[in-house]
C-alpha cells in the first residue's frame, strides 16, 4: 500500500463525507460510486489504474477551473448586459469558449509565438522531443510545435472563410425565397436538392481535381457544398417570420424586399443561424482536414492539421503519438465550438423557461 | 333535493412567487378564499391579477418557476395541499378537481376521438367500465344540450365546432363527477352567440351536480351571469368580495367601480354628410382563397371621411377578408374598391406609394404586429421616414410628437423595445406606426379584442379623440357589439360573406332588426344578473343551440 493509494481514497471519502453533510445528493452518488469502482480497480488494476483515475480527474478539474476563472474574467471584463448573459452559461460553453479564445490567439500571433519558421528544417527527420523542440520533428526534421501554431491559422482561417462564404450563398437564397414565395422559392429549392444529392466528398474531389488545389478553389466547393444546408434552415426559420402581421404592416408599406430581409426578417433569424453557423463550421474544418489528408487540400509546404497527420502517420507503427497530436487539434476544437453551440442552441430555443 | 353547503374549499393566506432569472417576486400577495359547496364564485381582474395563478393554486398546483410560499394554506376539503405529496394531490386532479381551459381546441388532442379523452380519467381511477363511461359521457353531452349527444363523442375535435368543443370539455371535467371545477376564461374565445349556450351550459350542470366552482373571467357581464359570489382581484390582492348582486348594486372600493363603469363610454354619433364622395367605397366585392368557395359574396358599403364603420359578425363572416380587399392583399375576384372615386388598383404591388400612405392597419395582436427586435423609434419612425422623407433631428421630432399624440412618454419610451412593454402600451404603438404615415383611413381589426376592459376602454378613447383630431376615417371590425356602440357611427352586419344589414347606428340598436343582427345584439351579456336566465325563457331552452347555428 502506496502513500498514494492512502491518499487516494482519503481524498474520495472525506469529500464524499462533505457531499453528504451539505445534502448535494448528485455530488455524493458520484464520488461515492467512484469510491466503490475505485475499491474494484485498485485489485484489478493496481496503483497504475488509480493513477490513471487521478489524473483523469484532475484534468477534469483543471478544465473546469479554467472555464470558471475564463467565464468570470469575462463576465467582469465585458460590458454588464453581455456579462450578465455569460454569468448564466455552463461551464461546457466556457471551456469551449477558451479554447476558441487560444485557438485565435495562436493563429492571429502564429509568427511570434512559434519558436521556428513554418518551413524551417531544423533537426534530423523524426526526431525527438529535447529542449529545443517541444513536441519532436516531422518526417522533414521541421519543428512540430511550431508547424501546429502555424496549422491553426491555415485550417481554421480555411474553414472559417468557407463557412462563411457557405452562409452568404445559403442565408441570401433562404431569406430572398422565403420572402419572394412562389415559383423562385421552388426552383431554389430544387435547385439546392439537386446539389444535396451529390455526394459532397466527391463532388469537393471532383472540382479539386479540375480546377487544382488551390485555396481559392477549396473555399468555392466547400461554400457549395454546405451552402443548400444553409439555405434550408433559413428558409425554415424566416418562413416562421414572414408570416406576422408586422412583415404585412411593412409590404402594405410599400417596403421593398431588400428592407424587409435587413431590418424586418433577420434580426428574428439570427440565433439559429449563429448556433448553424458553429454546427457547420465543424463539418466544414471536418471536410477540409479530410482533403488535405487525402493531398487535395491545402498544400505543402504550409502547415495544416489534415496533412500533418497523414504525413506523419508512419509513426504510428512505431508506438509514437506524434500523429494524433494534430489530429486531437482538430478533435477540441470542434468539441470546443460545439460545446458554445450548445448553449446558443439552448438560449434560442428557449428551453430555459 | 337539500343540498350540503359545507366548507369544501379554504385558501388562508395564499403568497405566490415567481423567479425572475434574480429574485424571486410575489405574484399573489395573502389571498383568502372561502368556497362552499355547490357555489360557483366569480375571480375577476385584469390580466397579470393573478387569476389563473389562484385558480391553478386551488389545485395545488404552482407553474414552472413559480412556488407557493411556505406558511399558505389551501385546504381541500379537509386536506392540506401545500404539504400534501405530489402523488396525492395528483390522485385530487381529475376526480375530485377539474379544470376547463380557456381553448377547448387547444387542450384535446386531435389525434384521439373526444369520447376517448372523456373515459380516460373515469377509467384510470377505476370509477366505470368502459361501457359505462360512454353512456355516462352521452348522458353528460345530452344534459349540455351537444346535438346528436350519442354520436357526437365518437367524432374528432376538429370535426365539431368551437363552442361545441367548449361544451365537451365541460362534460369532461365532470366525467369523475368532480366537487370543485375550476373554469379559466371558458367563453373568452367564442363568439357572443356561442358563448350563450356554453354559459347556459355551464351554469345548468353545476347546479345539477351541486359542484363548486371556481370561474375566472375579466367579463364582468359573464361573471354575473355565473357566479353566487364576486372576488375582484388587484395585482396579486383582493379588492373586495361580495355576494353578486350587491356587487354589481353597490360596489365599496374605488377599483371596482373603475371597472364597472367602463361598459358606460360613449360618443355622440355623426352622421353622414350629402352628397360628399366617400372616402373608400366598396362595391360589389367577390372574393375566395386560392379558388376555393366564395368567401366574400356581393359585398358593398361606403366609409365616409372622418367617420366611424364597425363590420360585426361572427368569425368566419368574412369582415378580415374585406379588410384584405380593400388593402390589397387578396385581389377579388369581382367587384372593385373606390378611394374617393378613383378605383384602387386590386394589388397592392400596383398602389402607388400615396395609395398605400392613405390607408393604414392597427392588428389584433399587437405581439406579431411589431417587429420584437427593433426599437419603438425605428417602428414608428420608418413611415415617416418612408414616405415624407424625414431624417436625423426632423425624424426625431416626428416620433417624439408621435409618441406624445398616443400619451406615451417619448423619453421613456423612445429606445425600448416591444417585449418590454404591456399589451395596451404595445397597442398604442402600433396606432402610432398607422399615425406616422398620416393617413386619411385606418383599418382597425379587432384592436381592442385582445385586451383588459380598462386599456381596451383607454385604446377606444384614444382612437376617438385622434379621429377628431385628425379627421379620421375608421373601419371597425369587430365582435364586440359593445365597443360598436361605444364608438360606430355607422353599423355593418356580416353573415356568411354577405352584408345582412347595413345603416347609422342608432338605427341599427332599435327594432326592428334583421333576424341575424337581432340574434347578435341580445347576445351580448348583460350586467343584470338575471339575463341570461331572462334571455334563455324568451328563446326556449332547447333551441339555444340551434339559434346560435342559424
Amino acid at each position: 500500500m502506496s502513500v498514494f493509494v492512502v491518499l487516494y481514497f482519503a481524498c474520495l471519502i472525506i469529500a464524499s463525507c462533505l457531499a453528504a453533510f451539505y445534502e448535494k445528493r448528485g455530488p455524493f452518488i458520484l464520488l461515492f460510486s467512484l469510491t466503490l469502482v475505485s475499491f474494484i480497480l485498485g485489485i484489478v488494476g493496481g496503483t497504475g489504474a488509480l493513477r490513471f483515475v487521478a489524473i483523469a480527474a484532475a484534468v477534469l478539474a483543471f478544465a473546469a477551473g479554467v472555464a470558471f476563472c475564463f467565464r468570470e474574467f469575462l463576465v467582469v471584463l465585458l460590458p454588464t448586459k453581455i456579462g450578465k448573459e455569460l454569468k448564466t452559461a455552463p461551464l461546457t460553453a466556457a471551456f469551449g469558449l477558451f479554447v476558441i479564445f487560444t485557438y485565435a490567439i495562436a493563429a492571429i500571433f502564429a509568427p511570434w509565438i512559434a519558436p521556428y519558421g513554418e518551413s524551417e528544417v531544423i533537426a534530423s527527420s523524426f526526431a525527438p522531443a529535447d529542449e529545443n523542440m517541444l513536441l519532436g520533428a516531422d518526417q522533414l526534421g521541421r519543428d512540430m510545435f511550431s508547424r501546429i501554431i502555424y496549422g491553426a491559422r491555415n485550417s481554421v482561417g480555411l474553414a472559417l472563410a468557407a463557412t462563411i462564404a457557405a452562409f452568404f450563398l445559403g442565408a441570401a437564397a433562404g431569406l430572398l425565397a422565403a420572402t419572394k414565395g412562389g415559383w423562385f422559392d421552388q426552383f431554389m429549392g430544387r435547385f439546392a436538392d439537386v446539389i444535396m444529392s451529390i455526394p459532397s466528398l466527391i463532388f469537393a474531389l471532383l472540382m479539386l481535381s479540375i480546377f487544382g488545389p488551390q485555396v481559392f478553389v477549396i473555399i468555392v466547393a466547400v461554400a457549395i457544398i454546405y451552402a443548400p444546408r444553409v439555405f434550408r434552415l433559413t428558409r425554415a426559420v424566416a418562413g416562421n417570420v414572414v408570416v406576422m402581421d408586422y412583415i404585412e404592416a411593412a409590404k402594405l408599406r410599400g417596403e421593398k424586399d431588400s428592407y424587409l430581409i435587413r431590418r424586418e426578417i433577420l434580426p428574428n433569424s439570427t440565433a439559429p443561424l449563429i448556433a448553424e453557423f458553429g454546427l457547420e463550421f465543424c463539418f466544414v474544418f471536418l471536410l477540409v482536414a479530410g482533403l488535405s489528408f487525402l493531398g487535395l487540400g491545402i498544400q505543402p509546404p504550409t502547415a495544416d492539421w489534415g496533412s500533418m497527420v497523414r504525413e506523419n502517420a508512419t509513426l504510428i507503427s512505431f508506438g509514437d503519438i506524434t500523429p494524433l497530436i494534430p489530429a486531437a487539434a482538430i478533435a477540441l476544437l470542434t468539441v470546443a465550438v460545439n460545446f458554445v453551440v450548445d448553449w446558443m442552441l439552448f438560449r434560442s430555443s428557449g428551453l430555459k423557461e | 333535493m337539500v343540498h350540503d353547503k359545507s366548507v369544501l374549499l379554504e385558501i388562508k393566506d395564499l403568497r405566490i412567487e415567481g423567479y425572475t432569472g434574480e429574485v424571486w417576486v410575489p405574484i399573489i400577495k395573502g389571498v383568502d378564499l372561502t368556497l362552499h359547496r355547490g357555489e360557483v364564485m366569480g375571480l375577476i381582474g385584469e390580466s397579470g391579477a393573478g387569476k389563473s395563478t389562484i385558480g391553478a393554486a386551488a389545485m395545488g398546483y404552482a407553474r414552472d418557476g413559480t412556488r407557493i410560499v411556505e406558511g399558505s394554506k389551501i385546504e381541500f376539503d379537509g386536506m392540506e395541499l401545500t404539504t400534501a405529496t405530489e402523488g396525492e394531490r395528483r390522485a385530487l386532479r381529475g376526480s375530485r378537481i377539474a379544470y376547463v381551459a380557456q381553448s377547448a381546441a387547444a387542450s384535446f388532442n386531435p389525434a384521439h376521438k373526444i369520447i376517448d379523452q372523456h373515459t380516460e380519467a373515469p377509467l384510470h381511477y377505476r370509477i366505470q367500465k368502459r361501457m359505462e363511461a360512454q353512456e355516462d359521457a352521452m348522458d353528460l353531452y345530452e344534459r349540455l344540450r351537444l346535438p346528436n349527444p350519442k354520436e357526437i363523442g365518437f367524432r374528432y375535435p376538429h370535426q365539431v365546432s368551437g363552442g361545441q368543443l367548449q361544451r365537451a370539455m365541460t362534460a369532461m371535467a365532470m366525467s369523475c363527477r368532480p366537487d370543485l371545477i375550476i373554469f379559466d376564461e371558458p367563453t373568452t374565445a367564442l363568439d357572443v352567440t356561442t358563448q350563450i349556450e356554453v354559459l347556459a351550459a355551464i351554469r345548468d350542470i353545476v347546479d345539477q351536480f351541486n359542484t363548486a366552482a371556481i370561474y375566472i373571467t375579466h367579463d364582468l357581464a359573464v361573471v354575473a351571469q355565473m357566479a353566487d359570489t364576486i372576488k375582484v382581484l388587484l395585482k396579486g390582492e383582493e379588492v373586495e368580495q361580495q355576494p353578486t348582486e350587491e356587487m354589481l348594486d353597490n360596489p365599496q372600493e374605488d377599483y371596482t367601480k373603475s371597472l364597472w363603469a367602463v361598459r358606460s363610454f360613449e360618443r355622440p354619433q355623426k352622421s353622414r354628410p350629402e352628397g360628399e364622395t366617400p372616402l373608400i367605397s366598396v362595391q360589389d366585392v367577390d372574393a375566395s382563397y386560392t379558388g376555393g368557395d366564395k368567401v366574400l359574396d356581393g359585398v358593398s358599403f361606403d366609409i365616409h371621411k372622418g367617420m366611424t364603420v364597425a363590420v360585426v359578425g361572427e368569425s368566419g363572416s368574412g369582415k378580415s377578408t374585406t379588410a384584405r380587399v380593400i388593402t390589397g392583399l387578396l385581389p377579388p375576384s369581382n367587384g372593385q374598391v373606390l378611394f374617393q372615386g378613383e378605383p384602387l388598383p386590386p394589388r397592392y404591388q400596383d398602389r402607388t406609394k400615396d395609395q398605400l400612405r392613405q390607408a393604414q392597419m392597427i392588428y389584433q395582436m399587437a405581439d406579431t404586429a411589431l417587429n420584437p427586435k427593433v426599437r419603438i423609434s425605428e417602428i414608428i419612425g420608418r413611415p415617416a421616414q418612408f414616405y415624407s422623407g424625414l431624417s436625423g433631428t426632423e425624424l426625431k421630432h416626428r416620433v417624439d410628437e408621435l409618441l406624445d399624440l398616443i400619451e406615451l412618454d417619448p423619453s421613456k419610451f423612445y429606445n425600448r423595445y416591444p417585449p418590454e412593454l404591456s399589451g395596451g402600451q404595445k397597442q398604442r404603438i402600433g396606432i402610432a406606426r398607422a399615425l406616422a404615415a398620416e393617413p386619411s383611413f385606418i383599418i382597425c381589426d379587432e384592436v381592442t379584442s385582445a385586451l383588459d376592459q380598462l386599456v381596451a376602454e383607454g385604446i377606444l378613447k384614444l382612437l376617438d379623440r385622434l379621429q377628431n383630431e385628425l379627421d379620421l376615417a375608421y373601419m371597425f371590425i369587430t365582435h364586440d357589439l359593445a365597443t360598436v356602440r361605444s364608438i360606430a357611427d355607422e353599423v355593418v352586419v356580416m353573415q356568411h360573406g354577405k352584408v345582412v344589414e347595413q345603416g347609422p347606428k342608432d338605427k341599427m340598436f332599435t327594432p326592428p332588426h334583421h333576424p341575424y343582427t337581432d340574434l347578435l345584439l341580445s347576445s351580448v351579456p348583460e350586467m343584470d344578473p338575471n339575463w341570461l336566465t331572462t334571455l334563455l325563457e324568451e328563446r326556449g331552452v332547447d333551441n339555444v343551440g340551434e339559434a346560435a347555428d342559424v
